[in-house]
């Protein structure tokens, strides 16, 4: 597809568009549940009308609020609708250019929207992602234009470098870094995999980018490809997410079928070809030396790193991995320029990120926000507080491998620097709120638990330590520990965390470490010779 | 899913559809993860004949098979019952009570995760987030994602759903 084709597409779809009078995007994804019975409610409704040429009804990607789903936006007006359920439909279809259904009607003015800064997420929720017109209405595809056609791959590789991206998935590694390593490693065989193994439990970002704006990863991938010369590239996604894989077979046929992948990209000599592979329930897998293991079709296992991936990858070549959200953000630094990403975000952390807020909050869902906004705002402000009157205790970010902060910390700024002073990590993206009604030593439990069950098996301090960590955990849990059992708990999460092989195993004891500094008490209470201290009990 | 023990029928197209995803990817030995998908969505689940015939197939010795099938959590080398109960663990579902309904299944099904009833009438497969957290608890009884309130609604849902008869 030449630029003269890519626009005509994007103008017809537009003109299209802007011929009805009102358009209804009702949200489908996974979290909104019998969209496919609204979508269709709606639709009878305005053909028993005749008014098909004036009323388009749209299934769109997620809208954020998926505590308040499903959510229906009227366009143009711009008119948001919660809660809805089939039998609304004709209410809505009859307020259509009058005054809004007032009992369905989502206050435009909710800090869940306002206070949001949506870059990755500005097309979610607004455009079909089963429509690869749709995607190119919006602009979609002028990056990989641009990219392919009037830059270099040194080019592409300083603007992502300058913009200071760092990697979606959790470590914060420069993307630009990395990609200037694969760019420079030598060899006829080079990969791009995009690590779609959102294993940590709580976090949906990926599956709603994936499930959104398809297109968006895709043409990141492409670009990545383009700029570190690979020719043949890998998604790798769970296979718990069925709507996603869905939806990515379908943006990879439509994208084949406009030479926007495939042989000879947009007439140049760039050619690339993109596979999924489903992931098999290994939460290891998201560790990249894993993931290529597993893509290769073996256990899904570690290996020590160096070599690294970008060097040695997948079957030996330098291959290059980044997240899902990372992709969805190199069209957007293309387009826009690196000065524009970097002008967001802390010192050190650039740009916007996705967070999934869950647990006991209120407007559980997906959000947008610049790096540097602080925890409060997060969850008190856009997140709308802490449902039924309970008091906050801790927020858990970075899932298993993360920690929990409490209360007198929430005034901290996002970023990959400030979670980790804390004892946490930034993860992929996941906020699970924990109110006074649970215990931390339990859900430590929890989270030690899923590390011992998705432990490899292949290091002896992950594979052992997991397991002691949790028994320990379970006498803390059934109040039968003693202050030797603490002084073991926190000997055994130093040598996991300094002697295991992969990042499972290092961060495994993060939620153990962060709830004994700031949650101590909870563990103490559970010990029943607490009167004694730790030196007579080991004399 | 008797016809898996059987081995390969030609006249059976959940063979063929193994046998597709094999070629598809030139009989490589990378093509293992993606057959054993093929093969469990063709039979619901992984057979030892099934597992033979893939290694035979892909030139991989019978212990990899093995050892691939049972490190992934997707796989299930026993058979499902009539119907299926998911529930989710995930991080959410948990602080929002999904422990609970376990305990509720071991006390009152006598089924732990992974297990079948023995009239195969019920199995309880647990899943790691399905990332619908705004659900939570989330419960998916043969397929179809419930969304429900709590504890007491979930345990109600499961017995209307199985007619209390397992």
């Amino acid at each position: 597809m030449q630029r003269s084709d890519l626009e005509r597409h994007a103008e017809t779809r537009r003109q299209f568009l802007n011929g009805f009078a009102h358009q209804i995007l009702v949200c489908a994804g996974l979290g909104c549940l019998h969209n496919d019975e609204i979508i269709q409610a709606l639709r009878e409704n305005i053909a028993a009308q005749g008014q098909e040429q004036h009323i388009l009804v749209k299934r769109v990607g997620c809208m954020g609020l998926c505590a308040l789903g499903p959510v229906v936006l009227i366009l143009p007006e711009e008119i948001s609708y919660q809660r809805v359920i089939p039998s609304d439909a004709s209410e809505i279809i009859a307020a259509l250019g009058k005054e809004p259904v007032q009992r369905l009607l989502l206050p435009a003015d909710l800090p869940f929207f306002t206070r949001q800064h949506k870059n990755v997420l500005t097309l979610s929720g607004r455009i079909d992602p089963e429509s690869i017109d749709d995607y190119l209405a919006e602009g979609g595809y002028t990056a990989v234009l641009k990219a392919i056609t009037e830059m270099r791959s040194a080019d592409i590789v300083r603007q992502i470098q300058e913009s200071r991206l760092r990697g979606r998935g959790g470590a914060g590694y420069p993307t630009g870094l990395k990609w200037s390593t694969v760019a420079r490693a030598t060899g006829e065989n080079k990969y791009v995999v995009c690590n779609a193994d959102e294993g940590d439990p709580g976090a949906f970002m990926d599956r709603s980018i994936l499930e959104s704006t398809p297109h968006a990863v895709l043409e990141g991938m492409i670009i990545a490809a383009y700029a570190v010369g690979a020719n043949n590239g890998y998604i790798y996604v769970r296979a718990e997410y069925p709507l996603a894989v869905k939806r990515l077979k379908l943006a990879i046929r439509a994208a084949e079928q406009k030479n926007l992948l495939g042989p000879a990209i947009c007439g140049s000599a760039f050619d690339l070809s993109l596979q999924i592979r489903l992931g098999a329930g290994a939460f290891v897998c998201g560790e990249e030396t894993a993931l290529i293991a597993s893509i290769e079709g073996n256990r899904g296992i570690p290996r020590p790193r160096p070599p690294y991936p970008a060097e040695k990858g997948l079957w030996g070549h330098p291959t290059l991995i980044n997240n899902v959200e990372t992709y969805a953000n190199i069209p957007l630094i293309i387009n826009r320029g690196a000065d524009w990403f970097a002008a967001l975000g802390t010192d050190k952390s650039k740009g916007t990120k996705v967070f999934a807020l869950t647990g006991k909050i209120n407007h559980t869902g997906l959000i947008e926000v610049p790096m540097g906004t602080t925890l409060r705002e997060i969850v008190f402000e856009i997140g709308g507080g802490i449902p039924g009157g309970h008091a906050f205790k801790a927020l858990q970010t970075g899932g298993p491998s993360g920690g929990c902060i409490p209360a007198e910390h929430l005034d901290t700024p996002v970023s990959y620097e400030s979670l980790s002073e804390l004892g946490s990590i930034m993860g992929s993206g996941g906020m699970i709120v924990i109110d006074e009604t649970t215990s931390m030593v339990e859900i430590v439990k929890y989270f030690m638990q899923f590390c011992r069950d998705e432990s490899c098996g292949k290091c002896i301090p992950c594979r052992v330590g997991t397991a002691q960590i949790h028994d320990l955990l379970e006498k803390f849990c059934q109040h039968r520990a003693t202050n030797a059992d603490l002084a073991g708990l926190e000997m055994l999460c130093d040598l996991l965390k300094n002697t295991s092989l992969c990042g499972l195993g290092q961060s495994a004891p993060n939620p153990v470490l962060s709830t004994l500094k700031y949650f101590r008490q909870e563990y103490i209470d559970r010990i029943v010779d607490s009167a004694h201290s730790p030196l007579e009990d080991a004399a | 899913m008797p016809a898996a023990h059987l081995g390969p029928q030609p006249e059976d197209k959940r063979w063929k559809i193994i046998e597709l995803a094999m070629q598809r990817h030139d009989y490589r030995p990378e093509a293992l993860i993606e057959t054993l998908h093929a093969a469990q969505s063709a039979f619901g689940y992984l057979d030892p004949d099934t597992l033979k015939y893939i290694s035979a197939r892909l030139k991989i010795p019978p212990s990899k098979v093995y050892g691939v099938t049972t490190f992934y959590n997707h796989f299930n080398t026993k058979p499902r019952g009539e119907h299926t109960l998911v529930v989710c663990t995930g991080t959410a579902c948990h602080v929002k009570g999904n422990d609970r309904i376990l305990n509720w299944m071991q006390t009152r099904y006598n089924l732990a995760p992974g297990e079948t009833t023995p009239d195969n009438r019920l199995s309880l497969v647990e899943v790691r987030c399905l990332g619908a957290c705004a659900l939570a608890p989330v419960i998916i009884p043969d397929g179809a994602i419930t969304c429900q309130t709590g504890f007491a609604e979930a345990t109600k849902i499961i017995t209307e759903w199985l007619g209390d008869a397992a």
